[in-house]
């Protein structure tokens, strides 16, 4: 920092090279600090990859890629499939996002499209604090509270209400007759998209915010109400843009340990009934690396993290191409 | 549509029940919307709030240490009941030494971005990757620093500087852009003016460019320490576990709230569950003080600036 303050000589404008600026050493030094700086996140990027493969190497080699592509997971005989886990992320996330893509997009309209400026304020803060809660207090509030709610209250009765009815029936029935549990893939989703909502909000928010204020006001000149305008304005212009922000708390459900780790009941199972125990990638790393000191099961647990780091990756890299080439467009076309 | 009553004349009357009624419905979904957010908040807060508060007091959140959890309620009485106070020393501690690290590092690479960097392919990509790490997941933040720290150091790695850098590694992209998003915003021609007196590049950013959006970095980066002092997964690998309170950020164990939440919750006895309430209550407020003082920072700025 001293060196870039003082090496500072102002260029000498009457010069032979005066067009051509002088560079300081102190100039050249801070430029490069910024690109270090910024090269960082590229650096710790391919560190990620590299490192982790590296330590999780030896799960790949000792359970080849059927084993790893298996659903048998008993660390005791030496058992290191992954799908069951797999699976378990998969569908408590895509619960998150069902249930959060409507309320998002319900928010984000309200905020931009309905209530006054001076309202919205107030609205934002709710989502912020939202935001803010440290999931390890949705995951304490999730395990003592609202797990054993749903377990006594709430699941018995909307299973034995669906229980004959042919799809409900296999997603929200009672497993094996009777059979339902408050820890379960449908309370991790619904906690999950509590979570991801403020994310997909603001995402939305900013979409929905690109929209040209002359179409909304010829929509209403034509005699369109509020919720006319909102479906023939907003929602073309915007819904690519809002299933890419949909899709990017899609990766941040599927990363979200400590709610999976808590809510879920740790149970390898593949099971189609939402209301019984699962376990998914992020929860099993939590709760089991502290027993895996070494060899192939910290392997295993190493190399499920990569898995998860390169789902994750991807699901962004499309979540973000969507909504970046959305926004694009439309302030292109403005 | 407008219906016409007699051709030629536009009736402007209101939209028909049937559309008005729609409208209303499809109003009223959005603030349902709305409301299914806030149940869940209003009962995590008095949940928190009820079972936290009577457990809080000033011997609870600075007693250095944390009773074992198979202790008996009756015993703990005798003994005294201990406290957190290890625990919101590993996690300020833990926060701040992380903060050190990311927040300048990601000034830097924002001034990168957008005064160095310009349209270049190479800043094009690192802005789009700073995008794509704000997703990666905490865990893998701390199974990352747990293969490059902890591996190479053995046991002596557990340590709260282990949990700083996975905290960094976190905070890094969330600073990157909240601190990009606001030197974008700074006018071109306070720039061009500093230009024009004849100061270096590196002078302008530093007295100019970041000065003029320091509010907005500011109050970015207090946002990127409240989201990091909540985290619970990028330190359960790499801070180890610790009953009293360890000032040495650099070497031996730690502790931190939120690790601390995590290993009560799942204990079958009552007073350990007591410990994390009120242990979630005090972590809760630290990440409700750091938001609130953002949005303070963010107030001031814009009265400054208008």
């Amino acid at each position: 920092m001293s060196t870039t303050m003082q090496a500072d000589p102002a260029t000498p404008a009457g010069s032979a090279a005066g067009l051509k600026p002088v560079r300081s050493l102190g100039d050249r030094s801070f430029q490069l600090l910024a690109l270090v700086s910024g090269l960082l996140v590229l650096a710790i990027l391919v560190l990620i990859a590299i490192t982790m493969s590296q330590q999780s190497s030896q799960w790949f080699t000792s359970e080849g890629w059927s084993g790893i592509f298996s659903t048998d997971w008993d660390p005791a005989h030496n058992k290191f499939g992954a799908m069951t886990f797999v699976y378990g992320t998969v569908i408590v996330s895509v619960i998150a996002i069902v249930i959060a893509y409507p309320v998002s997009m319900g928010v984000s309209l309200l905020l931009n499209e309905v209530v006054p400026r001076r309202w919205a304020q107030p609205i934002v803060y709710v989502i912020d604090l939202v935001a803010v809660v440290p999931s390890v207090v949705w995951g304490l509030w999730g395990f003592l509270i609202f797990v054993p709610w749903l377990q006594i209250t709430v699941y018995p009765h909307i299973a034995s209400a669906v229980n004959d009815i042919p799809i409900l029936g296999n997603l929200f029935g009672f497993l094996n007759g009777n059979y339902v549990s408050g820890a379960s893939f449908f309370t991790a989703g619904l906690v999950l998209a509590i979570m991801i909502i403020p994310i997909v909000t603001s995402l939305s928010r900013e979409v929905i915010a690109t929209v040209p204020r002359e179409d909304k006001e010829g929509a209403y000149a034509l005699g369109a109400t509020r919720w006319e305008m909102i479906r023939g304005v907003v929602w073309p212009h915007s819904q690519a843009g809002i299933v890419g922000a949909t899709l990017l708390g899609l990766g941040r459900a599927m990363g979200e340990t400590i709610v999976v780790a808590l809510l879920m009941g740790s149970s390898p199972t593949i099971t189609s009934h939402l209301f019984t125990p699962g376990y998914a990638m992020p929860g099993v790393i939590a709760n089991q690396f502290g027993e895996a000191t070494v060899g192939v099961f910290r392997a295993a647990l190493i190399g499920m993290g990569v898995l998860l780091f390169a789902i994750t990756i991807i699901v962004n890299l499309s979540a973000r191409a969507i909504v970046n080439r959305n926004v694009r467009r439309i302030r292109g076309t403005a | 549509m407008a219906v016409t009553t007699d051709p030629g004349v536009v009736d402007l009357r209101d939209p028909s029940g049937w559309r008005q009624a729609k409208n209303r419905l499809a109003v009223g979904a959005m603030w349902f919307a709305f409301i299914c957010l806030v149940v869940p908040l209003g009962f995590v807060l008095v949940g928190v709030i009820v079972k936290g508060a009577s457990k809080i007091d000033w011997s609870f959140l600075t007693s250095s240490t944390i009773p074992p959890p198979t202790l008996p309620p009756l015993l703990a009485k005798i003994e005294g009941t201990g406290g957190i106070g290890a625990a919101i020393v590993g996690t300020l501690e833990i926060t701040a030494f992380a903060s050190v690290i990311a927040i300048p590092l990601g000034i830097l690479g924002a001034v990168y971005l957008n005064e160095y960097g310009g349209n270049r392919p190479l800043a094009r990509l690192l802005s789009f990757l700073s995008d794509v790490m704000t997703g990666v997941p905490s865990i893998v933040m701390g199974l990352f620093i747990f293969t490059v720290w902890v591996i190479p150091h053995g046991l002596t790695g557990l340590s709260g500087m282990a949990g700083s850098f996975a905290l960094a590694c976190l905070m890094l992209p969330i600073v990157i852009r909240s601190s990009y998003e606001m030197l974008r915003l700074v006018p071109d021609s306070l720039r061009q003016g500093s230009y024009a007196l004849g100061a270096s590049k590196a002078r302008v950013t530093l007295t100019v460019v970041l000065p003029a959006a320091a509010g907005g970095i500011v109050s970015g980066a207090l946002l990127a320490v409240a989201r990091a002092a909540g985290e619970t997964a990028p330190l359960l690998f790499t801070i180890g576990v610790v009953t009293a309170t360890n000032g040495n950020l650099f070497s031996g164990p730690n502790t931190a709230l939120s690790t601390l939440i995590f290993s009560e919750v799942l204990q079958p006895y009552p007073n350990a569950v007591a410990f994390g309430w009120g242990a979630a209550l005090t972590l809760i407020a630290i990440a409700f003080i750091l938001m609130i003082a953002a949005r303070l920072v963010t107030a001031r700025f814009q009265r400054y600036s208008r």
